[in-house]
This record gives structure tokens, sequence and C-alpha cells, in this order.
């Protein structure tokens, strides 16, 4: 009978322990959204309102039209172009990289590898100054090409090591068989392994595009001019520039950011546990 | 018969294979060419972006190199003079004893946590399993800025939801109660924005590996008597113990570098001489003071350290890849 009751009450605990998990989870982005549907003047009081009093989009109209100093639909493009050619550059290097390693044995096959995994490894805190340097040298600097150009090496090394776990899991006696029926090497690859590895590129595509969108101290460093800026850097000026005074816009620009990273990593995500334990998505 | 002989097939065992000794035909000839061409466009890129900045930032730390020389002065060497600088200065190592501080008090506070959520994920029923992904899911989506900016917001000084809540559980006054102008309490509000980060990805990486401990073991266990706390510790520990091992090496490193949300945070309000991190410091060193040399001499000291973490960690997850 005790045994009942104390299995029961501690059901009820982990069930409360659940909540507030979720709780803790969630709240921050609800409380970003809340705020942002509010008016501003009605966020100022001495109770927060935990549900819109009023719903308004007039912040999103702000942000979008009226955004004052910190225009935010020149840093959208900026970030669009920026992160789409990041993604398509990386996918396609990275896909022949990890052609080589999977499908081929040479000697230095390992110490690629080893120096890839390394690579990731190393702060870009410590290298924007020579990075700056760098892209100033080749007049890169506050053009959407030298910011792709930093992206596709900073996501390359992932890139490489996710793709090469997908490529790994395609058998490649498919395409031996279908060389046996007389398929070329590259005809059998084309044509039977290349399909099996879509689902494996658009997941590593999108957490690369994630990783762009969200890149903030290279981009704050290497494109600093205003008209430059990408969706992170505008965000923060925009924080800077209004100050105090209109966080009700401010979460209107969270939100606008967030929302893209948010749904493409809940598409994604159950692909790549393996790859994130191995590897480095994160700020 | 050639062309099969060219697709080699990774071995799961590990072994190398190495390819026959060379006859001399062109096949062969490209079967090596081929792995080298196809990593061309890999390699000059990660050369030219990430190589080549790594020789500047070394040969610009034992340089005397300031805003003139951004302009085209030359940069006489100064040997170790930037170094000598740099570990001689209490600002650094204030810096440094931070840095670490933060780092060991992130990784501890995520892995607890961590830890309790993926045991608690694999107590509950689908109802409140789902529940909790979703909510962890969100958290773990949320770029770190946005992040940093929303819970800024929270701890407003006079309009922040937290100092609403502590005034309503507590019965204290949080009126106008600044968070971030006590270093201490700037530091415990960044440790929760970069634990609510790191959590989700502790918690699902530990509840997949729960997932693989034998049931068996574990009601064997419970039949000879173990408690909970024993069943943790004699079992599903030693089943988990190098996940635990890569989950906690990622974390340092990752916390070791945290720049976004110490950075942004300032921007919120904060004392920079107080606040920051060897990350913000190379930024306010190089980029702010415009002193690109000794901000070199400790960037190149951080790469020294983040590699050296990440040369254990990647030998080890190599090792275990090819298990």
């Amino acid at each position: 009978m005790s045994g009942v009751r104390t299995k029961r009450s501690t059901s009820i605990l982990l069930g409360a322990a659940s909540i507030v998990v979720f709780v803790f989870s969630v709240f921050p982005v609800y409380w970003m959204v809340n705020t942002s549907l509010q008016p501003n003047n009605e966020i100022r009081g001495s109770v927060p309102n935990f549900f819109p009093q009023r719903l308004t989009t007039a912040n999103y109209e702000t942000v979008i039209f009226d955004p004052g100093r910190a225009p935010f639909l020149p840093a959208l493009g900026n970030s669009l172009m920026v992160t789409i050619s990041t993604v398509v550059i990386a996918l396609v290097f990275a896909f022949l990289a990890s052609l080589a390693v999977t499908r081929y044995r040479f000697r230095s096959r390992k110490t690629f590898i080893f120096a890839i995994l390394i690579i990731q490894m190393i702060p870009a805190e410590a290298m924007i100054v020579s990075t700056y340097r760098v892209l100033d040298g080749w007049n890169l600097l506050n053009t959407i090409a030298g910011l792709t150009l930093v992206y596709v090496a900073t996501v390359l090394p992932f890139t490489i090591w996710t793709l090469r776990g997908f490529v790994n899991g395609v058998p490649v006696e498919l395409e031996e068989s279908a060389m046996i029926d007389g398929c070329s090497r590259t005809g059998a690859f084309w044509r039977i392994t290349f399909p099996l590895l879509a689902p494996g590129l658009v997941a590593t595509g999108v957490f690369g595009f994630i990783q762009a969108w969200n890149e903030f101290l290279l981009a704050l460093v290497v494109n600093s001019r205003p008209e430059m800026m990408t969706l992170p850097v505008w965000l923060r000026t925009f924080q800077q520039v209004t100050g105090t005074t209109n966080w009700a816009a401010i979460m209107a620009g969270s939100t606008l950011m967030a929302i893209p990273v948010i749904v493409f990593f809940l598409l994604v995500q159950g692909r790549m546990t393996s790859g994130l334990v191995s590897g480095a998505v994160k700020g | 018969m050639t062309s099969s002989v060219l697709l080699v097939r990774e071995h799961e065992s590990g072994g190398v294979q190495e390819l026959p000794p060379d006859p001399g035909t062109t096949r062969r000839k490209r079967a090596r060419f081929t792995p080298i061409v196809l990593l061309v466009p890999a390699l000059i890129i990660l050369a030219a972006v990430i190589g080549w900045p790594l020789v500047q930032l070394f040969v610009m730390s034992f340089q005397e190199f300031g805003r003139a020389q951004v302009f085209g002065a030359d940069a006489p060497f100064v040997g170790l003079d930037n170094y000598a600088r740099v570990l001689g200065d209490p600002q650094f190592w204030a810096v440094l004893g931070r840095s670490i501080l933060f780092c060991v008090a992130n990784v501890v506070t995520a892995m607890v946590l961590g830890t309790a959520v993926a045991l608690l994920m694999n107590r509950v029923n689908r109802f409140f399993k789902t529940l909790v992904s979703v909510g962890l899911l969100l958290a773990w989506a949320m770029p770190a800025l946005t992040a940093t900016i929303v819970w800024g917001w929270m701890f407003d000084t006079q309009y922040g939801v937290v100092n609403f809540l502590m005034e309503a559980v507590s019965g204290q006054d949080f009126t106008n109660h600044s968070w971030l102008i006590d270093p201490f309490s700037f530091f415990v509000v960044a440790t929760i924005i970069v634990t609510w980060g790191a959590v989700p990805f502790v918690a699902f990486t530990i509840f997949a590996g729960l997932t693989q401990v034998p049931d068996e073991v574990l009601e064997a266990s419970q039949l000879d008597g173990a408690g909970a706390w024993q069943r943790f510790r004699l079992i599903v520990f030693p089943y988990l113990r190098s996940i635990f091992v890569v989950v906690i090496i990622l974390q340092v490193i990752w916390d070791l570098r945290v720049f976004t949300q110490i950075f942004a945070l300032q921007g919120i309000g904060g004392i920079k001489e107080q606040t920051s991190t060897l990350g913000v410091y190379i930024y306010q060193t190089s980029i702010g003071g415009g002193d690109y040399g000794t901000g070199g001499a400790i960037a190149v000291i951080m790469v020294i350290l983040m590699v050296a973490i990440s040369v254990f960690y990647v030998r080890r997850s190599l090792r275990e890849e090819e298990q």
C-alpha cells in the first residue's frame, strides 16, 4: 500500500520536474515573442504583461520600415547572400573532399581528417586581427565575397566531417554492383550513391546555414560598415542605438532573426545527433 | 577488375589498407591522383583563410604592431617583448583566471543539470518526455546572440520580468535592481544564459547514451538491493563514461572561448574591465586598443591552449570511430 503511494508521489514529482524544465526552457523564447507583440509603452509598467493585452505588429513595422540608424532590410539581404553562397560553395567543396576520404585510400588521408578536426577547434576569437589583415590585403573587407570566403572556411571542416559520415553510410557494394552491370565509375556514383545522399546533403547544408546565419564575431570585425552588416551585427547595433528605450522593437528584431534558425533547426536536428557529438555546431 | 581495386572500402576494423605497389599503369596513377584533385578546393580555401592568417598571427605576435603598421608603416621585430608584456600584466592573469573559473562553473552546472534532465527524460512517460524534448529543442535552436539580448531584457533593471518575479517570490524589494553592474552577479547572469543554451545538448547526448544501458542489468542490481544513487554510480556511469568525457571536453572548449554572450551582455550593461574573458579581452586589446602585437601574443597563447585540449579530444574520438 505504502509502496503504491510512494510510486504515485514519485511520478507526480517527476511530472512536476518535467513541467519546470519545459517552462524554464521555453520561457525566454516566449518572452521574446510576447514582448514583440505589445506596444512599447505597455511593456514598461510596474507589472509585466504575461500575455499581450493589445496585440500589435507596430514593432515589426518599426524594425522593417523605420529602424533609424540601423537599417534592417540591407542587413537581411547581406545575411541571405552570405549564408546562401556559403552553403552552396561549402557543400560542393566538402562533398568532393568527403568522397576523397571515404572512397579512396591514400597516404595522407588520416592526417587530413586529423587536421580538419583540429582546424575546427581553432577559436575565431584568436583569428580576428590576422583575418582582418589578410582580407584587407585582398581588398575584400566589407564585401559579400570576403565574408563568404571566411564563412566557407569556417563551416568547411564540420561539413566535410558530417558528409563523410553520410557517404560512409552508403554501402560501396551498391556502386560496385552497378559497375558490374556496366556503369562507369562516375555513372555508378551519380545514379546510385548521390540520390541516397540527398537527405544528408540537405541536413548538412541546413546546419551550415545556421552556423553562418548566427555568426557574430567575424562579421563584426570584417564587415563593420553599416551597409555591409549581417543580421547579428545589425541586431546588436540596433540594441545599442535604441538603448533601453525600445525593448519591444528589439524583441521584434530578435524574433525576425531567430525564427528561420528555429524552424530549420527543428527540421533537421534528428539527423545530426552523431555529427553534433563529434563536431561543433555552436556559437 | 581494376576498378574494384579503386573502390577500397573504409574499414570498420580500422586497419589501414595499403594500395598494392604501383605497377605503373595509367589506371593506377589516376587512382592516386583523383583523391588529391577532390581535396584541392577545400585545401586551398583552408590554407588561404585559416592557414595563412594563422602564420600572420604568429609573425605578428613577435612584432611591434599598432595602428601605424596597419596603415603601412614597417613592423619591427621585437622578439619576445609582446609575450613578456602579456605574461607580466596582472590584467592578463585576471582575465585568464576569470575565463577558467567561468568555464569550470559553466561546465559543472551544464553537466549536472543536463544529466539530471536526461535521467528525468528516461523515467517519465511519453507525454512528459515529448514536453521536455520540445522545450529543450527550442532553447537549443535559439541563436546565442538573440538569447543573450532576450535574457538581457528579462534581467532589465527597470522593467525586467526577473526583478518582478524575484520581488513576488521573495517579498524583498527588487525595484531597479541592476544585475549586470556587479561583476559576480554579471557572471551569474552569463552562466544562466550559457547553461540555458548548453543543457539541451548535454541532456540529449546523455539521454541517447542512457537508452543503451541494458534494462536487465539495472533490474538485476535493483533485485540485489542497489539504491538509485548506487545504480547510477556503479552501472549507468561506467556505461556512459566515454560519452561523459566527450561532452565535458566539448563544453570546456566552447566555454573557454565564450565570446558572444559576454560581449553582448557587456553592451547591455556591465563593466568591461571587470567582466572580460579571454576572447573578449583579445577583441578589446586589438580592435579596441589598437595594439595588434600584444593582442596577437594573447591570441597565440589561446590557440595553443585550445589546440592542446583539442588534440586530446580529436585523438580520442578518432580512435573510437575506428573501433
